[in-house]
């Protein structure tokens, strides 16, 4: 295993996509702290970057690696090698390489310029951003063979939960406007990984007083360590269950 | 002839000052009850240095009354420790500590009594129930306190500086902390408040109830529960004041409730969770205002009507402003937006387009509060693109049709 994911992630390090993602995480990154006059801009304008862009680039780079490498799959597949090894090999090649990108770009400003604490939170939540849409593209390249349909799904997959989740979301607060949903809503939220780290860094950047009543309940919930550590328990289900999926179909799977 | 006369007058103003009597551990009166048994109007006590436990201090004749080396008169938790209860009575430079409480009569450090013309200077309240408690009094100055408490629920602690049914009263240069209110006027008209610095105050930093004709200005609210509440009250001029951090889930920096006729300049507004919350306040002018990094700029109700509000600026809120109907009444003209985007051709430093100040983010969230967890999500800002591109959600009027190209230097 050891040697397949050093080849896989070398070769995704060396990929001229990664090194332009590197190097524009952190050309935002940098200019967010530098040109802002007060951190907490930048860490919003970083915010936004791992909420929209993070996800976009790790599902449809992991999708078309995964399609590009077919050929080198079905070659070490031939060999005697267990299939759950090539699989996790290319999960951790894949999630190796794009963490240490976003670390590089992102976490080194985030770091120098941020209170340390809020900065850590931020990476480790960038890093499990990162591991859930890898393992999501992953299971949609299982789903469908044929590469038109399946890096479709992926992006499919980063509108749903990047806004039509919140779409419906904005819709059911309406129509259940009558009922004290602030409960239930906190329920919702765990079903996408996105606003779950939202709410989770946002808690954390001084503006759950302008949230209210809404505010106050996620606080409640989220502000303690039962709760901090629900929601990362949560999100770490949500960066494992489509992989294991995933590798459960491609044990089985006619290549 | 005229001189020896004003000469004359001169003397009988100075014998008017009485006798002076001393009390302290090594002068003739040991007891402050005591030397107030035997004065008589116009005479003056000097208080040296000590504790004195005596209960309730009754002044009824205009006396002077100054402390020397800050004398402590304690209340021991049971009395109320100092009641004025004539006119022309100055209260100098004593400390007055652990007033008794009580719900039904109210006991504070210092109460005043149906009085006129008494003058409380730097003294220092320490932990009463009421700090300074003037009722049914006129023309009383209130200057260079220290009130401090620790309340720490709304029930269990009086306000800082209270003043019921009086007229005419100054208070200056006070610094008030850890109060109910810091300063609380009910029925009470003609009157200033200046240069007070009032802080981490539990309810109200400032509470106007059916008060008229009051100003204040040049003081410094910041860290209560909200900064000042102006309630059913008229004509009240308020210029130039900090409001500072007023921070919480039910904070203000200024809360008007049923008003009219105010007018609101100079002040400066930062990081309160809401600068203004307007509800039926009308006629109200608020202009050369700076809103800085505050959670809503303003919040204006419905039913708030004629108001106009110019000239100020708006830097860095989240929301500028946010209102909860389709109605408005009130005007908003050559104001600074931070977020404003438009040109200006013919560099006349007013913007060519109209400004729409109303996202519609906050329409939804004043309509739906639980729409506040997609705060700062991808969904909102598309939303809010979209409606400020083609408006059809937010009310049609509410509109800067002069926006300014600068900020304005306030």
């Amino acid at each position: 295993m050891g040697r397949i994911f050093k080849y896989v992630m070398l070769d995704i390090l060396k990929n001229k996509f990664v090194i332009a993602y590197m190097v524009m995480m952190s050309l935002v990154a940098w200019s967010a702290f530098t040109l802002e006059d007060n951190s907490a801009k930048g860490m919003l304008t970083l915010l936004n970057l791992i909420l929209l862009t993070v996800p976009l680039v790790s599902v449809l780079f992991s999708a078309i690696y995964i399609y590009n490498s077919s050929e080198f799959i079905e070659l070490l597949v031939s060999h005697p090698i267990k299939r759950s090894k090539i699989w996790l090999s290319l999960y951790w090649g894949l999630c190796g390489s794009l963490v240490t990108a976003f670390i590089i770009g992102a976490g080194i400003p985030l770091l120098l310029f941020a209170e340390f604490t809020i900065s850590l939170l931020m990476l480790v939540v960038g890093i499990l951003i990162t591991v859930i849409f890898v393992s999501l593209a992953l299971l949609s390249t299982i789903i469908y063979r044929d590469k038109a349909k399946g890096i479709g799904l992926t992006i499919l997959i980063w509108i749903y939960f990047a806004l039509l989740f919140d779409g419906l979301l904005l819709f059911l607060m309406f129509q259940f406007a009558d009922y004290p949903i602030e409960k239930p809503m906190v329920l919702m939220t765990a079903l996408s990984p996105l606003d779950l780290s939202r709410i989770l860094l946002l808690l954390q950047l001084d503006s759950t007083a302008i949230m209210g009543y809404t505010g106050a309940i996620f606080r409640n919930f989220f502000g303690n360590t039962v709760g901090m550590s629900i929601s990362f328990t949560l999100l770490i289900l949500w960066s494992t269950i489509p992989f294991l999926v995933s590798l459960k179909k491609f044990k089985k799977k006619d290549l | 002839m005229k001189c020896f006369f004003i000469v004359l007058l001169l003397f009988k103003g100075l014998s008017a000052s009485g006798k002076v009597f001393h009390v302290g551990a090594q002068h003739p009166y040991k007891t402050i009850k005591s030397a107030l048994a035997v004065t008589n109007e116009g005479d003056t006590v000097y208080i040296h240095k000590g504790l004195y436990k005596e209960g309730n201090i009754i002044v009824q004749k205009a006396i002077t009354i100054i402390g020397i080396d800050r004398p402590i008169l304690d209340g021991d938790k049971k009395y109320e420790v100092l009641s004025i209860k004539s006119s022309y009575v100055t209260i100098k430079g004593l400390r007055v500590q652990h007033s008794g409480y009580a719900s039904l009569d109210d006991p504070g450090g210092i109460k005043v009594y149906e009085a006129t013309k008494v003058t409380i200077i730097d003294n220092e309240l320490f932990d009463n129930f009421f700090g300074i408690y003037i009722q049914f009094s006129t023309n009383c100055l209130i200057k260079n306190n220290s009130i401090i408490a620790f309340g720490k629920e709304e029930q269990t602690i009086g306000n800082g500086v209270h003043c019921w049914k009086s007229d005419s009263l100054q208070i200056i240069g006070n610094n008030i902390n850890g109060c109910r209110d810091g300063v609380y006027f009910e029925f009470v008209n003609n009157s200033v408040i200046w240069r007070n610095i009032v802080t981490d105050n539990i309810r109200y930093g400032l509470h106007f109830m059916n008060s008229n004709n009051d100003s204040y200005f040049t003081n410094i609210f910041s860290r209560n529960g909200a900064g000042v509440a102006v309630m059913f009250s008229k004509k009240i001029t308020m210029m130039n004041n900090t409001f500072n951090e007023n921070w919480g889930d039910a904070a203000y920096g200024l809360l008007f409730k049923e008003i009219s006729d105010c007018h609101l300049s100079g002040n400066h507004f930062n990081k309160n969770t809401a600068a203004i919350f307007m509800d039926g306040s009308n006629r109200t002018i608020v202009e050369n205002n700076v809103f800085s990094n505050n959670g809503w700029g303003l919040k204006i109700q419905a039913n708030c009507m004629d108001n106009i509000i110019q000239k100020n600026n708006f830097i860095k809120n989240t929301f500028d402003v946010s209102t909860n109907g389709t109605l408005l009444l009130n005007i908003f003209s050559q104001n600074y937006w931070d977020k404003y985007s438009g040109y200006d051709l013919n560099k006349d430093k007013i913007g060519d387009v109209p400004y729409r100040p109303l996202s519609l983010y906050s329409v939804i969230v004043e309509s739906n509060p639980t729409a506040m967890i997609l705060f700062r999500s991808f969904f909102v800002s598309l939303l809010d693109q979209s409606e400020k591109k083609i408006p059809s959600l937010t009310p049609e009027n509410f509109i800067d049709n002069k926006p300014l190209m600068s900020a304005l230097r306030l």
